[in-house]
C-alpha cells in the first residue's frame, strides 16, 4: 500500500545522495584532510608535535580554561533555568535574552569588551595596573572571555527541559517534609542530568575551541597565553603544517567525542522520555 | 483533626480565585469541593495544604493557625491531579521518599522504613509492584501510589485535587468506591475537589458548591440535591427544566405556570425562575387540573432504569422529564406526539 507522503524512487534518491555527496565535501573529507595532515610525517612526528613545549603549554592552558569555565557556567546554568523554569519574577524575559547574548554578538567583540574593561586604556586598566594584576594578555583575560562566550550553554540547554517538567514534582517533595537542598539532589537534579550533561558537553566543546574572542585577549605570548585554537593558527602562518594540523586534530578528536557523547545522551534522553510516556489504562 | 477555613481570600493579578470563604471541616469527615473549573475548589485546596498563601483570612487546623507553617511541617498528605510521582524512582522508592527525607534523628530505619512502605503498598494493593517505575503503572495504580505516597508521613488530612480526574469510567467508579471505603477504615480529615457532582455525591459526607471563588452552598449531598440554596447549584447538579417569569403579591407567573409563592407578598413585580428536576415533571395526554404546559416529545431514550423523554414546548424550548419504566409503559407516547407537562414540585428564585 502506498502512503499518502511516499515520494517517488527517484526523487527520494536524489535528495539522499545531494544530502551524502554534501556530508562528504564538506565534513567527512575536511575531517579525514586534517587528520591525514597530521600524519603526514608519521606517527613519530605526529607525537613529537604535540610533545614540543609550546603545544604542550597551549593544550595545558586549554584545559585549565575549559576546567573553570564548565564548572562556573554549570552552576550559572542551573541557577539561571531554575529561576526562570519555576519563579515568576519581573524582567524574566529580559534575563531570557541576555542569556543569548553571546550568541548574537561575535566573538570578536566579547573579546573586545574585556579589553575596553580590564586593558592598559580601559576602565577599571589603572586600578589593575596600580595593583599589578595582569587581566588582559594573561590568562584571567583567557578564562573570562571563554566563560562569557560559553555561558549560554547549560542554561539554554536545561530551560525546556525544566519548564516541560512543570513544578509538581517539587511540589509534591515539598509537602512531604523535603527541603529546598533535598528537593534539588533528590527530585530535580535527577530529572534533569541528560539536560545537563549535554549542556556540558557542549560548553566543553565550545570552551576549549573558542578562537575570536580568545584571540583578542591573549596577546599570543607563545608558551604563556596561547590555546590550542590559537597555538594552531600560530603553526599555521609559520608554514609549520604538519605541526599545525596534528593539533589541530586533537580540536577535530574533540569534536568527533562531543558528537558521540551528544547522541549517546539524545538516545537516553529520548528514552527516558518515551518510558515516561502513560502505559495502558487499567486498574 | 478538624479544618477550618476562615475568610480567605486569594486573588492572582486582577483575578480574583477565593472571594471570602469560609468553611468547617469535622474530623474524620470526607468533604468534597465541587464546582466548574476556575470556581476557585483548586486554590482553596493549595491554600489548606499551604502551598498557596491566602491574600487574607486564615487556615486552622484543629483551632491551631497554620499561616507561620509551612507546607513542609503541616503534616498534610497531598495527591496531585496529575499524580507527580517521582518519575526516575521506584514505586517503593516513591512511598519511602517522605521517611528518607527526614532530619537524621527523627528518620526511621531501614528496616522500618520497609516494613512501613510496605504495609501501605498493601493497603493500596500494590505491593507486587514495588520495584516498577511510575511509567510502567496503568492511571488507577499511580493514582493508588500517590495516595500511598502520601499517607507515609502520617499526615493530619488528606487533600485530593481531583483523584479520578484522569481516570477512564469505569475505573473512576471503582476507585472511588474503593477512597470511600479506605477513608471509613482510617478516618482521616479528607478534603478532595471535583468537578463531577455525581462523584461528589457518591462519595462525600459532606459537599461545598464553589462557584466564582464563593461559596454557594455547603451540605450532605441530599440537602444539596433536594434542597439547593441557589439557582446556580440547582442547574450545576443534576438536570432541572427551567421555567422563566416573574412574582408578585404571593405569586409566581412563570410561563404557562401560576403558583403560589408566599415569599415575595410585595405588589412589586421582580424577575424568577422556577426549576424542576426531570423525574419530577407529569407527563400525560389530558390537562388535569392546568397549572402545566402543552410539550412535543423529541425523542424517548427507553434504555436503563428510567426511561428520558426530550420534550420542547411551544417556543422551541427543549426539556427533559423522567418517567419510571411503569410510568412510560402506561403512557405509550410516541414522538412527535403532544404531551401536558405539569411539575410536581418547583423551586422558585428570585433572579438578581
Amino acid at each position: 500500500m502506498r502512503r499518502a507522503l511516499t515520494e517517488p524512487p527517484v526523487v527520494r534518491g536524489t535528495l539522499l545522495a545531494v544530502a551524502v555527496v554534501f556530508l562528504a565535501l564538506f565534513l567527512v573529507m575536511p575531517l579525514a584532510a586534517v587528520f591525514a595532515q597530521a600524519l603526514e610525517k608519521g606517527l613519530g612526528a605526529y607525537v613529537s608535535a604535540l610533545r614540543a613545549p609550546d603545544a604542550w603549554a597551549a593544550i595545558r592552558l586549554t584545559l585549565l580554561t575549559a576546567a573553570v569555565a564548565v564548572p562556573l557556567n554549570l552552576v550559572f546554568g542551573l541557577a539561571a533555568s531554575w529561576a526562570i523554569a519555576k519563579f515568576e519574577f519581573p524582567g524574566k524575559g529580559t534575563l531570557l535574552t541576555l542569556i543569548d547574548l553571546p550568541f548574537a554578538v561575535s566573538p570578536v567583540i566579547s573579546g573586545m569588551i574585556f579589553v575596553l574593561l580590564f586593558g592598559r586604556q580601559g576602565l577599571l586598566g589603572p586600578w589593575l595596573g596600580a595593583h599589578d594584576l595582569k587581566v588582559i594578555f594573561a590568562v584571567p583575560g583567557i578564562v573570562l572571555a571563554t566563560v562569557f562566550v560559553t555561558f549560554p550553554f547549560v542554561a539554554r540547554e536545561l530551560i525546556p527541559v525544566m519548564q516541560a517538567l512543570g513544578n509538581e514534582e517539587e511540589e509534591a517533595a515539598r509537602v512531604l517534609g523535603a527541603g529546598g537542598g533535598q528537593i534539588f539532589l533528590r527530585v530535580t537534579l535527577p530529572n534533569v542530568k541528560w539536560g545537563v550533561l549535554y549542556g556540558v558537553i557542549l560548553c566543553n566543546a565550545r570552551a576549549m575551541g573558542e578562537f575570536g574572542a580568545v584571540s583578542v585577549v591573549s596577546g599570543h605570548i607563545r608558551g604563556l597565553t596561547n590555546t590550542i585554537p590559537l597555538h594552531v593558527e600560530i603553526l599555521y602562518n609559520e608554514y609549520n603544517f604538519q605541526a599545525a594540523f596534528a593539533v589541530a586534530s586533537l580540536l577535530a578528536f574533540l569534536a568527533l567525542v562531543t558528537l558521540l557523547a551528544r547522541s549517546l545522551v539524545e538516545w537516553r534522553s529520548r528514552r527516558a522520555v518515551r518510558s515516561d510516556e502513560p502505559a495502558r489504562e487499567a486498574a | 483533626m478538624s479544618i477550618e477555613v476562615r475568610n480567605v481570600t486569594k486573588k492572582f493579578g486582577s483575578f480574583t480565585a477565593v472571594d471570602d470563604v469560609s468553611v468547617t471541616v469535622p474530623a474524620g469527615e470526607l468533604v468534597a469541593l465541587l464546582g466548574p473549573s476556575g470556581s476557585g475548589k483548586t486554590s482553596l485546596l493549595r491554600i489548606i495544604a499551604g502551598l498557596e498563601a491566602p491574600d487574607a483570612g486564615a487556615v486552622f487546623f484543629e483551632g491551631e493557625d497554620q499561616a507561620q507553617r509551612d507546607v513542609r511541617v503541616r503534616r498534610v498528605g497531598f495527591v496531585f491531579q496529575h499524580y507527580a510521582l517521582f518519575r526516575h524512582m521506584t514505586v517503593f522508592e516513591n512511598v519511602a521518599f517522605g521517611l528518607r527525607v527526614r532530619p537524621r534523628g527523627a528518620r526511621p530505619s531501614a528496616a522500618d522504613i520497609r516494613a512501613k512502605v510496605m504495609d501501605l503498598l498493601k493497603l493500596v494493593q500494590l505491593d507486587w509492584l514495588a520495584d516498577r517505575r511510575p511509567s510502567e503503572l496503568s492511571g488507577g495504580q499511580r493514582q493508588r501510589v500517590a495516595l500511598a505516597r502520601a499517607l507515609a508521613v502520617e499526615p493530619k488530612v488528606l487533600l485530593l485535587d481531583e483523584p479520578f480526574g484522569s481516570l477512564d469510567a469505569r475505573i473512576r467508579r471503582e476507585l472511588r468506591r474503593w477512597l470511600r471505603r479506605l477513608h471509613d477504615d482510617i478516618r482521616l480529615t479528607s478534603v478532595f475537589v471535583t468537578h463531577d457532582q455525581e462523584e461528589a455525591l457518591d462519595v462525600a459526607d459532606r459537599v461545598v458548591v464553589m462557584n466564582r471563588g464563593r461559596i454557594e452552598q455547603m451540605g450532605t449531598p441530599q440537602e444539596v440535591f433536594e434542597h439547593p440554596a441557589t439557582p446556580f447549584v440547582m442547574t450545576f447538579i443534576g438536570q432541572s427544566a427551567v421555567f422563566a417569569g416573574t412574582v408578585q403579591g404571593g405569586k409566581a407567573f412563570l410561563g404557562p405556570l401560576a403558583v403560589d409563592y408566599p415569599a415575595h407578598l410585595h405588589d412589586e413585580s421582580r424577575p424568577a425562575s422556577g426549576y424542576a428536576r426531570p423525574h419530577e415533571l407529569e407527563v400525560s395526554r389530558v390537562e388535569n387540573g392546568g397549572g402545566g404546559l402543552w410539550v412535543t416529545l423529541r425523542h424517548a431514550s427507553p434504555a436503563g432504569a428510567v426511561v428520558k423523554l426530550e420534550l420542547s414546548d411551544a417556543e422551541g424550548r427543549s426539556l427533559q422529564a423522567e418517567l419510571t419504566r411503569e410510568q412510560s409503559e402506561a403512557l405509550q407516547a410516541r414522538v412527535g406526539e403532544r404531551l401536558y407537562v405539569k411539575p410536581r414540585k418547583l423551586r422558585i428564585f428570585v433572579d438578581g
